[in-house]
């Protein structure tokens, strides 16, 4: 297992790299001059030539690359063109943001979605199960910028309960204590329930296919025959062995996550790198596009890792087997 | 036998159901200009026009089933003509991935073993890559246009066809009918293309189905963002974006575009479903 894991780790750091330098040739191939975007429509030729020299952005692409590369080895992401602050401090200031966004969503989801799934797969009323399924696949089919549009309609305009907008009012930093995390709860309401609704009904529909799957296995009679009641032969054995699929796609839905994740973000103004990413490709502030993606492939590689850990705590089959 | 899938498809109520719904989106979307009074990019006076609810009509006597948006353009008109950009966008996105994915599974499960492993590993490589990230990349920094669209949507999307087609095709490629063909003379690739391929199809259908569904969404995600279709061009995504500046005093600006989209991702999910089940999944 430790094996596994360690090769994991090396197609991990294979796939970042690769999202690395494909982000680094495509910015640098496209059309499109961030020294001229910098300096404005008025500037000289010999103000852009300069400009660009100063960026470094006037050397072969080999070399430029070859540099960036050890700098960001380092942790140095370099300076955003755009806002002139180190890349890495915008990219550290906003990760912990998405990483929170991301991972309270995927327990919220999966959560329902679970709960949902396995209900669904077991109840005896066809048309509840029908219900279910009008309602998780409408959910799944929910673009997350118009879901969350549709949520900031009805909660802050018309109910007016709830902010639409960052993750803090503007006098977070008068309020202390309980207001303080009131303020962040309510910022925070609104994008988690968009994301978590979204992959939800994704999760519920997974989690019903794996539990219809398993209806009558040997191993739930067996179970049933020893006395135990239908809840806890649903509970703990029929939803344990549901899991194991579900887990690993749990895994491989993160990118999906993320992606809902860069869009909710932009709707709701949510300082994470999703935003961060989406205006800085729109700048071609390209040290902050190159570390938001290093930043995005990352969280995702990192997210599938963690996804095939999971699979070996649930499943003794995986956790035991090894060389 | 294709024939009596396609009847399968059809017996299936969510198939069924999902097959009709997409058949009246795209009939809408066909037959936009006998169902839609005025042009979709149409301004007349914009101060008396903009903004008008749904159902009311305005001093030129034109009705707007869905109302208007800020300057003064029927909703329902730019609803059924941008369904035309969104769909085809969606659709011919999902065509380029299909074709892609097909090529590099026929080619890693028929091929050279070098070959298979190297586009095998190129495979898997490419799913790991963040879709969205490319797709920001690629649609910011070249001239957004449709043919842009596709192009990124197709060229992100290939990965999972890619690999089921290579699990197919190597089931089929052990089956007795190959060695009959091979014997008979049949070189590899015509035994690949002839034979083994359309066997291998029917799982690749409902994943495309699928895949139509998400590509219209993502490509409505990019023009929400401002980096897809470009306007004054309807779709489904400026909609929806041009809807949200405008979510205070003219919802139906925004609604109307999302519950379209909505639509046409549940038809899409439904039929999948259904070729799934014919296809003895579940």
């Amino acid at each position: 297992m430790a094996r596994g894991f360690l090769l994991g780790l090396l197609r991990a750091a294979a796939v970042v790299f690769g999202v690395v330098s494909l982000t680094f040739l495509l910015l640098h191939l496209a059309p499109g001059d961030p020294v001229r975007r910098m300096l404005g429509p008025a500037a000289t030729s010999e103000q852009l030539e300069a400009g660009r020299h100063a960026l470094g952005l006037d050397r072969p692409l080999a070399v430029q690359y070859g540099a960036w590369l050890g700098h960001a080895l380092q942790g140095d992401f370099g300076r955003s063109i755009a806002q002139g602050r180190p890349a890495a401090a915008l990219l550290g200031e906003a990760w912990p943001a998405t990483a929170l966004l991301i991972l309270l969503s995927l327990g919220a989801s999966w959560g329902i979605g679970l709960l949902l799934g396995a209900a669904q797969a077991n109840t005896r009323r066809r048309g509840l199960d029908a219900l279910g399924s009008v309602v998780t696949v409408s959910l799944n089919a929910m673009p997350g910028y118009w879901l969350g549009l549709a949520l900031v309609m009805l909660f802050t305009y018309q109910l007016r309960w709830l902010p639409s907008f960052g993750a803090a009012g503007v006098d977070a930093e008068f309020l202390h204590g309980g207001a303080r995390l009131a303020d962040r709860l309510r910022h925070l309401a609104l994008p988690l329930v968009t994301l978590s609704l979204i992959g939800a009904g994704g999760a519920a529909r997974l989690a019903r296919a794996a539990m219809r799957a398993l209806r009558g296995a040997p191993f739930l009679l067996a179970a049933r025959a020893r006395g135990l009641g239908a809840r806890r032969v649903v509970l703990h054995h029929q939803l344990r062995s549901a899991l194991i699929p579900v887990v690993t796609l749990l895994g491989l839905s993160l990118p999906a996550v993320f992606s809902g994740a860069v869009f909710v973000e932009a709707i709701f103004g949510w300082p994470g790198v999703g935003q961060l990413l989406v205006q800085a490709v729109v700048a071609r502030d390209y040290p902050v596009v190159m570390a938001a993606a290093t930043i995005s492939a990352v969280l995702v590689v990192a997210g599938n890792l963690l996804a095939e850990l999971l699979v070996s705590l649930v499943d003794p089959r995986v956790r035991h087997a090894g060389p | 036998m294709p024939g009596r899938k396609r009847a399968g498809v059809w017996r299936d109520p969510r198939g069924r159901a999902g097959l009709l719904l997409l058949l009246l989106i795209a009939a809408v979307a066909l037959l936009a200009p006998l169902l839609s009074p005025v042009a979709p990019d149409l301004q007349r006076d914009v101060v008396a026009t903009r903004f008008l609810s749904p159902g009311s009509t305005d001093l030129h006597g034109v009705l707007h089933p869905l109302g208007t948006d800020r300057l003064g353009r029927d909703v329902w008109a730019r609803l059924v003509y941008g369904a035309r950009v969104s769909l085809s966008v969606g659709v011919l996105g999902m065509l380029l991935s299909l074709l892609l994915g097909i090529a590099v599974g026929a080619a890693a499960a028929g091929g050279p073993r070098r070959l298979g492993i190297l586009l095998l590993g190129a495979t898997d490589f490419a799913l790991g890559l963040p879709r969205v990230v490319l797709l920001l990349l690629l649609a910011a920094l070249w001239q957004p246009s449709a043919v842009l669209v596709v192009v990124v949507l197709g060229v992100t999307g290939w990965m999972p066809v890619a690999r089921l087609v290579y699990a197919e095709a190597r089931g089929q490629l052990a089956q007795p009918y190959v060695e009959a063909a091979t014997a008979l003379g049949a070189r590899r690739p015509r035994v690949l293309l002839r034979h083994v391929l359309p066997n291998a199809l029917g799982p690749v259908l409902a994943l495309a189905t699928l895949g139509v569904g998400n590509a219209i969404t993502l490509e409505a995600g990019l023009s929400f963002l401002g980096l897809g279709v470009q306007p004054p061009t309807a779709s489904w995504g400026s909609m929806i974006a041009s809807g949200r500046d405008t979510v205070v005093n003219a919802p139906w600006v925004g609604l109307a575009p999302g519950i379209a989209l909505v639509l046409v991702v549940v038809g899409c999910t439904l039929v999948a479903d259904a070729v799934g089940a014919v296809n003895g999944e579940r």
